[in-house]
């Protein structure tokens, strides 16, 4: 079974067109990986549908990094 | 003073041919792009035929990210304007880039987008439209994005003239190079709507051949048995350019662009005038503007669509227009060929007329094989034909009552 990060990577990567290696935890979602704010709500909807839960505005607002999503990804699924 | 326009640049995306050269070369040898519908499953429509593009690959112009958040008919103007400025020589930078601008018209934006996300909200709900959703769709985009993807930071607008679209967009171009606000207008029409929701809707008017037994002769311009239009998608885009710019870098010019003209017929949604005024208006105005006499007219490029009212109105305007030089005069519609491009028509008809000129070559009218005793004028029929033209001037009409006419001429260096 894929591991939270590989399975954002593989969507970043095919929502943001770059390779999987750049999609590092490390990696800021703007401004290493070229996402502009549209392309951020586009990418929340993929999330969403990928893990099955819910990413709120507020929640939402704090993701600036790939480690944020898989941090937010694994509490929402510990708390389930 | 007014300052003399040129054309130095062509680009096209058509259903004869992904580029300018091919396009020509097909659109003379009356090669037809016409076929069956491949883009949806049209087996419940009475209409099931189409004149798509083939073969496009918009990763020859955006990269993969912009091609997921581009509808096609962006993708095509991006495309032809890439071509285009190609083809002038020109490319833009700091310099010179608050003095180019785009105006590229399109008559209905991204259909295919709107009904893909139309199927998401009923399906997923609200939450799951897409936000590239709007900016996906609406009509500016396609000049909005030239500019982006060119640098060209001047004048930035579109015409939404239904199949009028490109035809004024060009025109509008023309007065802004005129009036100095631009040097250069990146300008034509785009379109791409071949989708269900618009099949369902043209067929609903009654507007589209039903000819599926035979896709090539469906569309038959000024024929008898005409009985619609077919439709067609692509791009058609020109760069206009000041004459003294194009002369100080050596440009090679196609042809002077020398008027502009539109009219309202006034009368219905959908239907043309009877009686040929707007219509006939539309073109005295554009030569007049062009300050030419009307025997002056060598060629011009219908609108001919192929529907039974249009090519009638069209040839009593005509008539109306030029009066015994209706006679003497040459006119001939490619639509027989690429089909109704609707907002990119006029785009690719104004490169048809430029070529026309530079060539001294006149396109067919193909599928013209029972002549129409109403339809009595010199349509070039079925064969292309060389000719001593010195002027042109290209029609497009829309829905609405929108006609829009513009004027071209062989470029002489006096």
């Amino acid at each position: 079974m894929a591991t939270t990060l590989e399975r954002v990577q593989k969507i970043i990567s095919e929502k943001l067109d770059v390779a999987i290696e750049e999609v590092t935890l490390e990696a800021s979602i703007r401004e290493d990986l070229d996402a502009d704010s549209l392309d951020v709500v586009d990418l929340i909807m993929d999330l969403e549908d990928e893990f099955g839960l819910s990413i709120n505005e507020e929640a939402a607002e704090k993701i600036a990094i790939v480690q944020d999503i898989v941090s937010f990804v694994d509490a929402q699924k510990a708390n389930t | 003073m007014k300052r003399r326009v040129v054309v130095t640049g062509l680009g096209a995306l058509t259903p004869i041919g992904n580029e300018v050269v091919t396009f020509w070369n097909n659109l003379i040898a009356g090669k037809s792009g016409l076929g069956y519908i491949t883009r949806f499953d049209a087996t419940d429509y009475s209409t099931r035929i189409a004149a798509e593009v083939k073969d496009f690959d918009p990763l020859l112009y955006i990269d993969k990210k912009e091609v997921r958040r581009t509808d096609l008919f962006v993708q095509y103007a991006i495309a032809a304007a890439k071509m285009a400025l190609q083809d002038a020589g020109i490319q833009i930078d700091d310099q010179n880039a608050e003095r180019i601008g785009v105006y590229i018209g399109s008559g209905i934006g991204g259909l295919p987008t709107l009904e893909s996300q139309h199927t998401v909200l009923m399906e997923k709900g609200p939450k799951r439209v897409s936000p590239f959703f709007i900016p996906m769709m609406i009509g500016n985009m396609a000049s909005g994005l030239v500019s982006i993807h060119t640098g060209a930071k001047g004048p930035n607008s579109s015409s939404v003239t239904a199949c009028a679209s490109g035809t004024n967009s060009i025109g509008e171009a023309f007065r802004l190079i005129q009036h100095g606000d631009a040097d250069v207008m990146v300008c034509g029409g785009t379109e791409s709507t071949i989708t269900p929701m618009a099949f369902a809707g043209f067929s609903s008017m009654g507007a589209l051949s039903r000819n599926n037994d035979d896709p090539q002769r469906a569309s038959r311009p000024f024929d008898k048995e005409r009985d619609g239009f077919v439709m067609g998608e692509g791009s058609g885009v020109i760069i206009l350019e000041s004459l003294e710019r194009a002369k100080a870098r050596g440009a090679r010019i196609y042809a002077e662009m020398i008027g502009y003209g539109m009219s309202a017929d006034a009368f219905h949604l959908t239907s043309p005038a009877p009686d040929g005024n707007g219509a006939a208006r539309s073109m005295l105005a554009a030569v007049s503007n062009a300050g030419l006499e009307l025997t002056e007219v060598d060629y011009i490029n219908a609108h001919g669509t192929s529907t039974p009212l249009n090519d009638l109105y069209e040839t009593i305007a005509i008539k109306r227009a030029f009066g015994d030089h209706a006679y003497q005069l040459s006119v001939s519609s490619i639509k027989s060929m690429i089909g109704h491009l609707l907002g990119a028509a006029g785009g690719i008809e104004a490169i048809t007329s430029v070529l026309a000129l530079y060539h001294q070559i006149l396109p067919p009218t193909t599928n013209l094989e029972h002549p129409d005793p109403e339809c009595d004028l010199d349509y070039v029929p079925n064969e292309m034909r060389k000719a001593s033209v010195r002027t042109a001037i290209s029609n497009s009409f829309g829905f609405g009552g929108h006609n829009a006419t513009i004027a071209f001429k062989v470029y002489e260096d006096v």
